[in-house]
């Protein structure tokens, strides 16, 4: 027979716990899962269509840059994807604000406006990325670091200057 | 005797700093996840705001349930400086037609644009003195930090501020 004191003491410890947890994974560190195969072979490198969703990576995300949104060439990110407020998408920044971009898919150059950024998968045979959704605005960006570093790299095969 | 007093100082330093921080996260999440005060100044809200300044409320649980419309007046981040949080009016959210006008001193020519997904049309209500969506464009949904709902500062107008057009 558990007394309602003890409950009550416990439901306490176990809210206040809860409510410092989700402060500090707010502001400063928080664990994210990534899903999908549009970041091998830097997250999910077994990837394949025929397995769902087996051996998804977890990866740490710090949010320390938010306070002055400055991030780098190369840095992997979690952004809100601009068509769907709720999906979160992971993928590397490729270029930064005064950039200009062409690809070899398309005759254009396009130039990064102030406020965004030009955000493009690892893996680019299968990612959704700003070669369709155009620049994206720096908004809820939280950069990743994985236990056992992540290196920024920038991938070859484009005219970025 | 003295590592006994140590011992008390140090005990009660935690507990003063437990304290603290149990402050500090009660503020965070209030800030965050219910409402927060602002202080909102500029032109380009004119009659509605003041241009040289107004302490407002702004709450953050419409914002989250998805629930921010027309004609709410909203904090949002700047597309143009991520750093900037700025006040403007939804005039559109996705799908909806806008109608606007590119140089309303100058002539009466309008431009129509459908909203996309996910993003909202804001527009200021000085339509003179306005750097809003007419000059970049439609704002994802995700970049709304709040919804204005009380004026707290000049205390003449202290009252609620209602969804209304121009």
């Amino acid at each position: 027979m558990v007394s309602l004191n003890f409950i009550s003491s416990l439901s306490k410890n176990f809210f206040t716990y809860g409510l410092k947890g989700l402060t500090i994974s707010d502001r400063y560190i928080s664990v994210v899962p990534v899903r999908g195969c549009s970041m091998s072979p830097t997250f999910n490198p077994h990837c394949s269509t025929s397995l769902e969703g087996s051996t998804d990576d977890s990866v740490l995300v710090e949010k320390f840059c938010l306070q002055k949104y400055e991030f780098s060439l190369g840095d992997v990110i979690v952004f809100c994807s601009p068509n769907d407020n709720k999906e979160k998408c992971v993928k590397r920044i490729t270029a930064l604000p005064g950039y200009w971009v062409s690809s070899p898919f398309s005759n254009d150059v396009v130039k990064i406006p102030d406020g965004h950024c030009w955000v493009e998968g690892d893996n680019s045979a299968s990612s959704l990325d700003s070669r369709s959704i155009g620049p994206v605005p720096f908004h809820i960006i939280w950069p990743l670091k994985r236990v056992g570093k992540l290196e920024q790299r920038i991938p070859s095969g484009r005219f970025v200057f | 005797m003295n590592s006994k007093l140590w011992s008390d100082l140090v005990k009660e330093a935690f507990d003063k700093t437990l304290i603290v921080t149990k402050f500090f996260c009660a503020l965070h999440l209030t800030t965050t996840y219910v409402f927060t005060p602002a202080y909102v100044f500029g032109p380009s809200m004119l009659p509605t705001f003041n241009i040289s300044g107004d302490y407002v409320l702004a709450e953050k649980i419409s914002t989250r349930l998805g629930k921010v419309g027309r004609n709410d007046i909203v904090l949002i981040r700047s597309p143009e400086d991520p750093r900037k949080i700025v006040t403007k009016r939804i005039v559109g959210v996705e799908g909806d037609d806008v109608r606007y006008s590119l140089n309303p001193e100058r002539d009466d020519t309008f431009e129509t644009i459908v909203v996309p997904k996910g993003h909202v049309w804001i527009e200021g209500d000085n339509k003179y003195m306005s750097r809003d969506s007419k000059n970049f464009g439609p704002v994802p949904y995700g970049m709304i930090q709040g919804r204005i709902f009380w004026k707290v500062w000049p205390f003449e107008s202290f009252g609620s501020v209602e969804r209304r057009t121009i």
